[in-house]
């Protein structure tokens, strides 16, 4: 291929960060000082190319060390990695988290999504803005940002900050007090933190080639966040905080947060940690497909599809290699239980995505974590550096013969890179577009190789059942859907958290387990799903938390979120601010979604500030119907439930409640 | 027109229904291949004859039976026992809406075909309200991902901003940019191979990008032209017509196309002179070229000046005198 670029050279820490994941440069070819022999020879073709998926590790590695992405270092990643500049900028610009201007190393991260802005996240908005300028402000030392969920809903508003460095740092304040996100929004940054002497570059683990030099704060392994928060702000409250009831009996997925410290092997095994990769060891790849498909698992993302079939089908594959993707983008507003699974107890992911590899015939599994997620990171980094050096992971798992292991990509901010396609374009180094289905990743899946998608607690769910056996877990929960489910409770309950309970309980039993409503406070409505999921009214809480029990009820579970909106919710506020997150996270690919959910936002907007709203709720339904229909994906087929369910079923805008869908007239 | 040989062994063929009408095809043949042999007419705008479909459009939705969504026509292949339906009230309500939706974002107005669709679905893109004001050149590709102005409603988002003008032979006028991806494959890996252009942002606010936005001069760009033959808004033209556009003076009943074979290297690409007032106003290539597939370089594009400097070059000639 041959190149053109803009003949800009990088500065000495752009380059350093690049090289940090990709080794440093052989030749002149590829950005390295020009030699004689260069002329002898031409460097590139397929070598070069196939290393395209190292493109988004390398843009992380420059926004974590400048803080934002020049036009000099882009056209250095694009040499190092024979990427025409086109691409890599079409591939920068459609992340939230990268800049390609010149920005503070500073970015604080304000969440305003649903959850948030029922805590109050409006007020601190506009302090912000007072105090420090207009949203992504380039002067001064930091700069911040409306945020879509930052997941942690439990403890809302929240914010985070992310600081580049030679050491990138963060802070989390959450819930957000006006001085804590003062003290993020306006203390200088760490002058030492850009300095040589910190320690090195973003971690060698980004590109998962193996541990590097002990790490400071941390002897364990290196990871890519220090772990000290940024200075003069508090360190984040424990993982386990975020499960009010932690340390119960009752529980089969939580039962370690909170016991073992998340750091630690010997205490994870201590608690029953690989067993299960034992008996899957032991049982063959064979006995672990049924196992898992007489256990009736289904996904846990939010789409329910049975994952034994879904491994059988990757399993039975006769192209390879086989991989295996899990996803942990978890972006859905309202949605945190995977990150509290990785936060504290990261081994059982590990464990179980290697079991998933055994079983589906994979040798690599890639971690496909949200850029949000900074702890659960460093958690996650730590746990398969532990697990390579003791043999759990790499050639020859536990002397089995079964070789297996992990690399982390790191999202940079966007949703729709959470969709099981669209997450295959982000890891391969190309933008985060959703691919038309046939084929279905079983059978063309990432690098178009047969892949298997699972989300994080879905994936974990595999312990019990290789422990338990199939048949047992079956028996938890309902007949249509099996095993314990987590929810992630939100808004204005008492105690919100994430809970565990067996499927089957009602809306009502996980209220209660959350303490309920404060004294004076009534259930307006409940969100179910999250932004793409469905409101139910205050009054409809009998209805059973299991797929076929919501599917009856006419709404859905999605990826469990139950966010409850008190009396004094502000319901049009809460429909504008989902319809703006669908279009801040629509790709684009597509017309439906693309101009559909600007339209729906626009509509919406006419409808808060007295405009006609059965004129506009007709105008929506058309919007939605073909938003419906004939997005490519699940992002633009979903952008209308919400706003639709608040028209059908709270009666928003007009009917009373209760009267059924495509009634409404004023 | 030679017809390339086919040494793919032959395929199955299928049984399938499309409007209650049983077609039997080639294992692989898409609803919309199968659809036009039938002459059942399917709208389509992103989908390009020389290119790999993108589907992004949505225009070309049918009904499959039995489908929870619709599905496009352009990529989904017949099965076996397969029903389809293209005109189900489904159907017909998201192609309005697509149009709509379209119509009301972007500048139509040299897409052919589009006044008889919008006819056709019934599509009313002025409901979603006035037109908002067109951005100021370059403020669309210095958009943030995941960030926008929320507004009041009042008036409907476009993508319009003015015509990036940076070179002499043509012109981007991105207001007319549906973002069917197309100029962005001929550029790329399907032909030309120089990848001067990608998909930049994302949602509304995606567009297609140089690195950077540079202007196209600084860009990988190599002036074949490709992108303005497979672009279906005209969004990317000839400066020749984009100027004459402008003047008023382009007519296109008055033009008459003429292929003849380019003259300038052994390859024998085609080209079609399109002549208005004995003038080549623009130049395109028979897509249905074995050889060539309707891509041409810089040459064969846009080296027809010289045809028409008709007594410029013999008078300097002729003042220099002979030897």
């Amino acid at each position: 291929m041959d190149l053109r670029f803009l003949d800009e050279t990088p500065n000495d820490a752009e380059r350093e960060a690049v090289d940090s994941v990709l080794g440093p440069p052989e030749s002149g070819w590829d950005g390295g000082t020009r030699l004689d022999t260069d002329l002898r020879y031409a460097r590139g073709g397929h070598t070069a190319r196939d290393r395209r998926d190292l493109l988004l590790p390398a843009l992380h590695a420059i926004n974590d060390r400048v803080g934002w992405i020049s036009r000099g270092a882009l056209d250095h990643v694009c040499r190092r990695l024979t990427i025409p500049p086109a691409e890599a900028y079409a591939v920068a610009s459609f992340y939230a988290m990268f800049a390609l201007q010149e920005r503070p190393r500073r970015v604080v991260h304000l969440c305003t999504d649903i959850a948030c802005a029922a805590k109050g996240s409006g007020p601190l908005r506009d302090r912000l803005a007072e105090r420090a300028g207009p949203p992504g402000g380039h002067d001064g030392d930091v700069t911040w940002h409306e945020s879509p969920c930052l997941g942690m809903c439990e403890r809302a508003p929240a914010a985070l900050a992310i600081e580049a460095g030679t050491r990138p740092r963060y802070a989390v304040a959450a819930p957000a007090t006006p001085e804590a996100l003062d003290t993020l929004a306006t203390a200088s940054p760490d002058p030492a933190a850009n300095g040589h002497a910190n320690g090195h570059a973003a971690g060698p683990s980004a590109n998962g080639h193996g541990p590097g030099p002990a790490d400071r704060d941390h002897p364990a392994a290196p990871t890519t966040f220090d772990g000290a928060p940024l200075p003069g702000t508090d360190p984040e409250p424990d993982p386990a905080d975020a499960v009010p009831d932690a340390g119960s009996s009752d529980h089969v997925l939580l039962r370690r947060i909170g016991r073992v410290d998340p750091l630690s092997l010997d205490d994870y095994r201590a608690e029953g940690g690989y067993s299960a990769l034992r008996e899957a060891l032991r049982m063959g790849p064979a006995g672990v497909l049924r196992e898992v498909s007489d256990s009736g698992l289904v996904g846990r993302g939010g789409a329910a599809f049975p994952t034994g079939r879904k491994w059988q089908a990757t399993a039975s594959q006769p192209d390879r290699p086989h991989y295996l993707v899990c996803n942990a983008d978890e972006s859905e507003p309202g949605t945190f239980k995977d990150r509290v699974i990785m936060e504290g107890d990261p081994f059982s992911l590990i464990e179980a995505m290697t079991i998933a590899g055994y079983a589906i015939g994979a040798r690599t599994g890639y971690l496909y974590i949200r850029g949000e997620y900074p702890r659960a990171l460093r958690h996650l980094e730590n746990a398969i550096t532990v697990a390579r050096e003791r043999d759990l992971l790499g050639d020859d798992v536990l002397g089995s013969g079964f070789s297996f292991d992990i690399e982390i990509r790191r999202g940079a901010g966007a949703y729709i890179c959470g969709e099981e396609t669209a997450i295959f374009g982000s890891i391969e180094g190309e933008r985060g577009e959703p691919r038309t289905k046939p084929p279905f990743p079983v059978e063309k899946g990432l690098f178009g190789k047969p892949t298997a998608v699972n989300n994080v607690e879905t994936l974990v769910n595999v312990l019990p059942i290789l422990l338990m056996g199939g048949p047992a877990y079956a028996a938890v929960g309902t007949e249509g859907s099996t095993g314990p489910k987590l929810f992630c409770l939100s808004g204005g309950v008492r105690r919100p958290g994430l809970y565990e309970l067996p499927f089957g309980a009602t809306l009502r039993d996980l209220i209660e387990a959350a303490g309920g409503m404060p004294e004076g406070r009534s259930i307006q409505a409940v969100l179910l799903g999250g932004a793409a999921g469905a409101f139910v009214r205050g009054d409809e809480l009998d209805i059973p938390l299991t797929f076929e029990g919501a599917r009856a009820a006419g709404t859905t579970l999605g990826s469990g979120v139950v966010l409850v909106l008190d009396d004094t919710a502000d319901l049009v506020a809460t429909l504008v601010r989902v319809a703006a997150f669908f279009r801040d996270e629509s790709c684009g690919q597509c017309v439906p979604c693309r101009v559909g959910t600007v339209r729906q936002e626009e509509s919406l907007l006419r409808i808060s500030r007295g405009g006609d709203a059965a004129s506009e709720v007709a105008l929506l339904r058309e919007v939605g119907q073909a938003m419906r229909d004939a997005s490519i994906c699940g992002l633009g087929q979903t952008a209308w439930n919400a706003v639709e369910s608040a028209v059908d079923r709270l009666g928003l805008f007009g009917p009373a409640p209760g009267e059924p869908a495509g009634k409404q007239t004023s | 027109m030679t017809v390339p040989v086919h040494l793919a062994p032959p395929k199955r063929l299928i049984d399938a229904t499309i409007d209650g009408e049983e077609v039997r095809v080639p294992e692989g043949t898409t609803v919309l291949d199968a659809c036009s042999a039938s002459g059942t007419e399917i709208p389509t705008l992103c989908y390009g004859d020389t290119l790999a479909p993108r589907n992004a459009c949505r225009v070309c939705v049918v009904e499959v039976e039995g489908a929870r969504t619709l599905a496009p026509a352009c990529s989904r292949k017949l099965e076996p026992g397969m029903s389809v339906n293209t005109d189900s009230e489904r159907v017909r309500h998201s192609r309005k809406l697509v149009l709509e939706l379209l119509g009301s974002s972007v500048d139509l107005s040299t897409t052919p075909k589009v006044p008889e669709w919008m006819d056709r679905y019934e599509a009313e893109p002025d409901r979603f309200g006035p037109r908002a004001e067109p951005a100021p050149l370059g403020e669309r590709d210095a958009r943030r991902a995941g960030e926008h102005e929320a507004g009041d409603g009042t008036v409907a988002a476009t993508v319009e901003q003015p015509p990036k003008i940076d070179n002499d032979l043509y012109v981007r006028d991105y207001s007319k940019c549906i973002m069917c991806y197309k100029c962005v494959d001929a550029c790329g890996d399907q032909w030309q191979n120089s990848f001067a252009i990608g998909v930049a942002g994302r949602g509304f606010d995606a567009r297609i990008s140089t690195e950077h936005d540079a202007p196209l001069t600084d860009s990988a760009c190599v002036y074949c032209g490709n992108c303005i033959e497979v672009c279906p808004t005209g969004a990317l033209s000839f400066a020749t017509e984009f100027d004459m556009r402008q003047a008023g003076t382009w007519d296109e009943e008055a033009q008459t196309e003429t292929t003849t074979i380019c003259t300038y290297c052994g390859v024998g690409c085609n080209l079609t002179l399109h002549v208005q007032e004995n003038e080549i106003v623009k130049v395109t290539s028979p897509h249905d070229n074995p050889v060539t597939h309707g891509n041409l370089c810089i040459k064969g594009r846009f080296g027809f000046q010289h045809v028409q400097r008709r007594g410029e070059g013999a008078g300097k000639g002729a003042e220099k005198g002979p030897l």
